[in-house]
This record gives C-alpha cells, sequence and structure tokens, in this order.
C-alpha cells in the first residue's frame, strides 16, 4: 500500500514533466500538423540554460530558493522560447507549402544540430548542479517503509496545474487563442480574415518551446544532472504521450503525459524496471488498436 | 623540367617517407558520450607516455605517433573506429574501454594483425582464444570474488540487492558478485536490472526501499550509480553501494554529491602507491592532472608496446605478440606478464572507498 502511493507520487511527477513536454507536440501539430522532432532537443537545450542560470545565480551569492527559481525559470523561459522562434523561422518556414515529408526531415535535421551543437559548445560530460530544493514531508509509514513527497515533487505538480489552467484560458478565452484555433481549421480563410498566420504560427512555436523549458528547468532541479542526449529519450515519451492522449488535444496531452509516468512507475516497482519502456509502447500500441485517433483525439472526418 | 621543381618533389618524397616512418600507435574508447570523462583519462596517460617515450629517443630509432578513436561506447561505432585504425596501418591499439566495444573491436584488430592491450574487464574479452588481446586489468570473476566476498563477510546480516544496468560489462559483473555471494551464503535479497542513460530511477529507488535494502552491488557505470544515489537520498532512502573499477571517476563525486562517501568498490592496487611509479605521478601532478582510474594503464599500455618493441627488434605482430606473451614488462602499474589467454598476472583487486572527493584503501 504505501510502496504504492509512493509510486503513484513518482509517476504523477514524472508524467507531469512529460505532458508538460508532450504539449508541445500536440499544439504544433493541431496548427500546421507536422511533427517536430526538434522539441526534446530544445527541452534539452533548456535544461542547460537552467544550469548556467542555476551556476551563475550560486556564484553571484543569490542564496534565496523561491527567488533563484523564479530567475532561472523567467530566463530559461525567454531563451528557450527565442530557440523555439528561430528553429521554425530557419528549419521550418521556407518549407511551408512545400511536401509534409521535408518540413518532417527538416525537423530530424535541426534535432541531430541542436544535440551537436550542445555537445561541442558544452562538452560531453554530465553537468551536475548543487541540490536546490532538498527534503521532503513524510507521509505516512507502514512497516518501516516511509512514504515521502520530497519538495522538489510538489513544486513540478503544482506549477503543472497552473500552467495547464492558464493554458486552457489562454487557448479557450483569447482572441489569440481564437487565432490559433482558426488557424487550425482553416489557414487559408484565417489569412483572408485578416489574421497574421505566421505570426501566429510563430508564436505557438515559443509558447510549445516555453513550456519545455518549464519542463526542463523541473527536471534539472529534480534529477540535478543534464547531458547533451536527454532530449532525445524524453522526446520520444513525450512523443508517444501525445499520441497517446491523441495529438493535437491538448487535454489528451496532458492525460497521455500522465498515463506514461504512471504506467512506468507502476512497472518498474511491481514487476521488472527492466521492461517499463516495453510496457509503455505495448499500451500505446493496444490503445491505438481500439482508438486509432488517441484517448481524447477526434478522428479526422473527410469531406465529400 | 627544371631542377628546383624536381628538388622540391624530391624534398616531398622524402617528407612523406619520413611520416610514414613513424610507429603509428592508437587509443580507443568513449571521447564522447556520457563515458567521455574515462576517454579523456587514457587520452592523457597516453599522451604523456608517448611525449615520455619519444624524448628517450622513441622505439627502435622512431618516435611513436597517437591516433585518438571515438567508439562512444557503442558497439557498432567500435567496430568502424576499429577498421578506421586498421586501414591506418596502427602497429598496436590501446582499448577499447567498454567491454562491449572491446569484444567486436577486437575481432577486426585480430584479423588485421594488430596487437591490443585492453582495460575491458569482462571474461570474453580473451576467453575466445583471440591471440592479439592483451589485459592489463583483472576479470570481472575476478573482481566479482572480492566484491562479493566483501559484501558477504562485511555487511552479514544486511539486505544485499544486486542491480547491473544490462550492459556486458554490467551484467557479467553483477553476476559474478551474486554467485560470489551465494556461495559464502549470503544470498542477494533482490536481483534487478535497469536501463542505462535513463534520469529516472525512482522506480528502482522505491523498490530496495520497501524491501529494506541496506547495500546494493551495481555492476554497471558511475553515472547511473550518481543518479540511483541522488534519487535515494531524496527519497530518504541511506544504502552503501558497491561498485566495479568504472567507479574510479571522479565525476561520481560531482554529479552525487556527498552521496557518493557511501560508494565502495574494486580497482586494482592504485597505481599511484607505487613506489616504482613516483616519478610519473609528479609529472602528472606537475600538469595539472591526477593520475586517476584509468591515467597511469594507458600510459603502462604504451611502456608495454615501447619495451615489447624494443625487446623484439621489430614491430611486426609476429615478434610483437610472441614477446608480449613470453616477456615480463616493467611498467608503472608494476610488473605486467600475460598467462596464455593473455590474462594480466598481477595480484588482483583491491576494495576502495569514496571518502570527501578522494578514494583510498578502505579502512577494515
Amino acid at each position: 500500500m504505501a510502496l504504492a502511493l509512493q509510486q503513484l507520487i513518482n509517476g504523477l511527477t514524472l508524467g507531469a514533466v512529460y505532458g508538460l513536454i508532450a504539449i508541445g507536440y500536440t499544439m504544433v501539430y493541431g496548427i500546421i500538423g507536422m511533427i517536430n522532432f526538434a522539441h526534446g532537443d530544445i527541452y534539452m537545450v533548456s535544461a542547460f540554460i537552467a544550469v548556467t542560470a542555476f551556476t551563475a545565480l550560486s556564484m553571484a551569492d543569490i542564496s534565496s530558493v523561491p527567488l533563484s527559481l523564479l530567475l532561472v525559470l523567467l530566463v530559461a523561459v525567454l531563451f528557450t522560447s527565442v530557440y523555439g522562434w528561430a528553429v521554425e523561422r530557419t528549419a521550418y518556414r521556407p518549407l511551408r507549402g512545400s511536401t509534409r515529408l521535408a518540413p518532417l526531415i527538416s525537423a530530424i535535421g535541426m534535432s541531430i544540430f541542436l544535440q551537436n551543437m550542445v555537445q561541442l559548445t558544452q562538452g560531453a560530460r554530465v553537468k551536475p548542479i548543487a541540490p536546490v530544493l532538498v527534503g521532503g514531508i513524510d507521509l505516512l509509514s507502514v512497516d518501516g517503509f516511509t512514504v515521502r513527497l520530497a519538495y522538489s515533487q510538489i513544486l513540478i505538480v503544482l506549477v503543472t496545474v497552473a500552467l495547464m489552467a492558464g493554458f486552457t484560458y489562454l487557448i479557450t478565452k483569447t482572441s489569440f487563442g481564437r487565432q490559433q484555433r482558426s488557424c487550425e481549421q482553416d489557414r487559408t480563410m484565417t489569412a483572408l480574415l485578416g489574421i497574421n498566420v505566421d505570426r501566429t504560427i510563430s508564436l505557438t512555436f515559443m509558447l510549445g518551446a516555453a513550456l519545455a523549458a518549464v519542463a526542463g528547468v523541473m527536471v534539472t532541479v529534480y534529477y540535478g544532472v543534464v547531458d547533451f542526449y536527454i532530449g532525445f529519450v524524453a522526446g520520444i515519451k513525450a512523443f508517444t504521450a501525445a499520441v497517446l492522449g491523441g495529438i493535437g488535444s491538448l487535454p489528451g496531452a496532458m492525460l497521455g503525459g500522465l498515463i506514461i509516468g504512471l504506467i512506468e512507475a507502476f512497472w518498474a516497482a511491481y514487476l521488472s524496471a527492466e521492461y517499463k519502456d516495453v510496457a509503455t509502447f505495448a499500451i500505446l500500441i493496444l490503445v491505438l488498436m481500439f482508438r486509432p485517433s488517441g484517448l481524447l483525439g477526434r478522428p479526422e472526418v473527410e469531406k465529400v | 623540367m627544371n631542377k628546383p621543381i624536381l628538388a622540391g618533389i624530391g624534398l616531398l618524397a622524402l617528407a612523406c617517407a619520413n611520416a610514414h616512418a613513424d610507429h603509428l600507435v592508437a587509443i580507443a574508447g568513449p571521447m564522447t558520450g556520457q563515458y567521455a570523462s574515462a576517454g579523456d583519462q587514457i587520452r592523457k596517460g597516453a599522451e604523456q607516455a608517448i611525449a615520455d617515450i619519444n624524448a628517450k629517443g622513441g622505439v627502435l630509432g622512431q618516435k611513436l605517433k597517437l591516433e585518438v578513436g571515438d567508439d562512444a561506447c557503442d558497439p557498432k561505432q567500435a567496430v568502424s573506429v576499429a577498421n578506421t585504425m586498421v586501414n591506418k596501418k596502427i602497429v598496436f591499439m590501446h582499448g577499447h574501454w567498454c567491454s562491449s566495444s572491446t569484444i567486436p573491436a577486437s575481432d577486426v584488430y585480430n584479423e588485421a594483425q594488430i596487437p591490443m592491450a585492453t582495460v575491458s574487464t569482462n571474461p570474453q574479452v580473451t576467453e575466445r582464444g583471440l591471440k592479439n588481446v592483451f589485459r592489463i586489468m583483472g576479470r570481472d570473476d575476478q573482481q566479482g570474488l572480492v566484491a562479493g566476498g566483501y559484501l558477504a563477510d562485511h555487511f552479514k546480516n544486511k539486505k544485499i540487492a544486486v542491480v547491473d544496468d544490462k550492459s556486458a560489462y554490467g551484467k557479467g559483473l553483477a553476476d559474478e558478485i551474486a554467485k560470489a555471494m551465494t556461495a559464502k551464503g549470503a544470498k542477494p535479497a533482490l536481483r534487478e536490472s535497469i536501463t542505462a542513460g535513463e534520469k529516472d530511477y525512482s522506480g528502482l529507488v522505491s523498490k530496495l526501499k520497501s524491501a529494506g535494502v541496506e547495500v546494493m552491488a551495481f555492476g554497471g557505470y558511475h553515472t547511473e550509480v550518481a543518479l540511483i544515489l541522488r534519487q535515494a537520498q531524496q527519497a530518504g532512502l541511506k544504502m552503501t553501494v558497491m561498485g566495479g573499477d568504472t567507479m574510479t571517476n571522479s565525476e561520481l563525486v560531482t554529479a552525487a554529491g556527498p552521496a557518493a562517501d557511501n560508494v565502495l568498490f574494486t580497482f586494482a592496487p592504485d597505481p599511484r602507491k607505487n613506489a616504482a611509479a613516483a616519478g610519473v605521478v609528479k609529472k602528472f601532478r606537475d600538469a595539472k592532472i591526477e593520475p586517476e582510474g584509468y591515467v597511469m594503464y594507458a600510459y603502462a599500455a604504451m611502456q608495454l608496446f615501447a619495451q615489447a618493441a624494443d625487446k623484439a627488434k621489430s614491430t611486426s605482430y609476429k615478434d610483437l605478440e610472441k614477446t608480449m606473451r613470453e616477456g615480463s614488462f616493467d611498467t608503472v602499474i608494476g610488473k605486467l606478464s600475460f598467462d596464455a589467454k593473455g590474462d594480466n598476472k598481477l595480484p588482483g583487486f583491491m576494495v576502495y572507498q569514496w571518502k570527501g572527493g578522494q578514494y583510498d584503501y578502505v579502512k577494515k
């Protein structure tokens, strides 16, 4: 029982991070119908920015945890959004209107470029930071097993909930959200109505990158080490989450992330840590067999 | 054709001939990727050794020249590195580092008849009857015997888990540790595997915690141990870790922080304590390089080549192989001599402990 509760906490934390990255995939797919394979590497870049910022802050003798977290978040979101914008501007926009395959290949190229850029400039070695948020709350203790809720886990879940609430508001209630949704439905018609489609798409990429940046900062705080390769595994898992939840659907991405996080946590604890990825992908296949458009995705209606 | 041009061509030909006259020796290992710091140690050791050998006039009157191959601990890349090195016509290889890279690459060197000295510890490296492979480090079955025996003796009645990372090295070592423990009547309480390269090991940590594990024997690399220790600390789990020779890497301490003080590991006797090596150790420290981990082994591998070639008066494969197998060589890691399989006859492994960012023999 205690182990189950502990794994529920661990799984939710991991799932929240996957979900935050998955939203970036799903949003871009929703608006221009392409998979942005460089998204995982944008997340990796943000983790490096976070490490740099944490190190700079500790050198500047800023020891207040809330203040340094806030500053690092701001810096990471700012720089990573610029990355997101630049990637869209250089690798995808010139290819808009060409075949569907071209931006996909361009995205894979961008992913390799970002990985190698970080490896060359930052080195291949693992970059650690001193623990930022240590300790936690001991919830309950059964048979000598203490369920522990780390402060960093509380932070991750709270930040994710707040971001999701803000995001839902942005998409459903604001005029930018309306522009985004109309771009999703019909780009030509949206342009005819006087909306700057290119600008909306750029902003979407920046928003996705900003969410990945938050995930990158959270992971840096939680695990304490980053390297240039973390974007690959995280990107694949988040992409799976987006597909599982129904690509194109925002709540679906979050749901998919949580499901994958929980499957991994419980499988590792009760069966074997060895085959948890097999479990994740087996469930993805099962879901897609019975619901090809994902859990919350709507099947595309073919108009005659 | 006029004379200056002719002379120029002549000079060029001479220069080429000279360049080819160097003995090309190579190192290969993870120069990039998550284990790049080990590759860095190998490179520093080899570079210093070659500088020292060349300063004394080289080998058989010719200088040594170093080629560096990067396999990133990827078996596929290791084979392509091996083929590149064969094409460059190297006469000696020190590498690779990961057992999973060394095993496939050694077949390539064997076919091309290039002698190699490796620090990979998986028994299969020398068990396949390849005549060109020499191991200057111990074997996992020796290492596992020492580690497993130590655990059974010093952590009696404590719950011990054995975990590996599914790599050729990690699984091999973990299996040997578990075997040695069982033989001494201390059966592992838990046997687990993880996937290397991930970041989240909270599942494993919870499992260890709920099983009441106090000691974890780990077959694998330092990066994973650092992550597991960090996450165990976060989950309020205090445990001792027993690892293999890869834990000599100081990156473990930077990544795990103070939790690294709970790491024990087995490694060959510390070459830095070898009195005959004091001069070389000082040279490294003067150059601001701490000769930890594999630095001295890379140095010794180059000494092995130089001494064998001098003794054989040749760098042909036949002569080198015969001399290395039969001879005995004075290196910075002690006297090197090999058995029929190519395994090192040096005395085996010691148990070490990390303490405050330094490692030393564990106090009994």
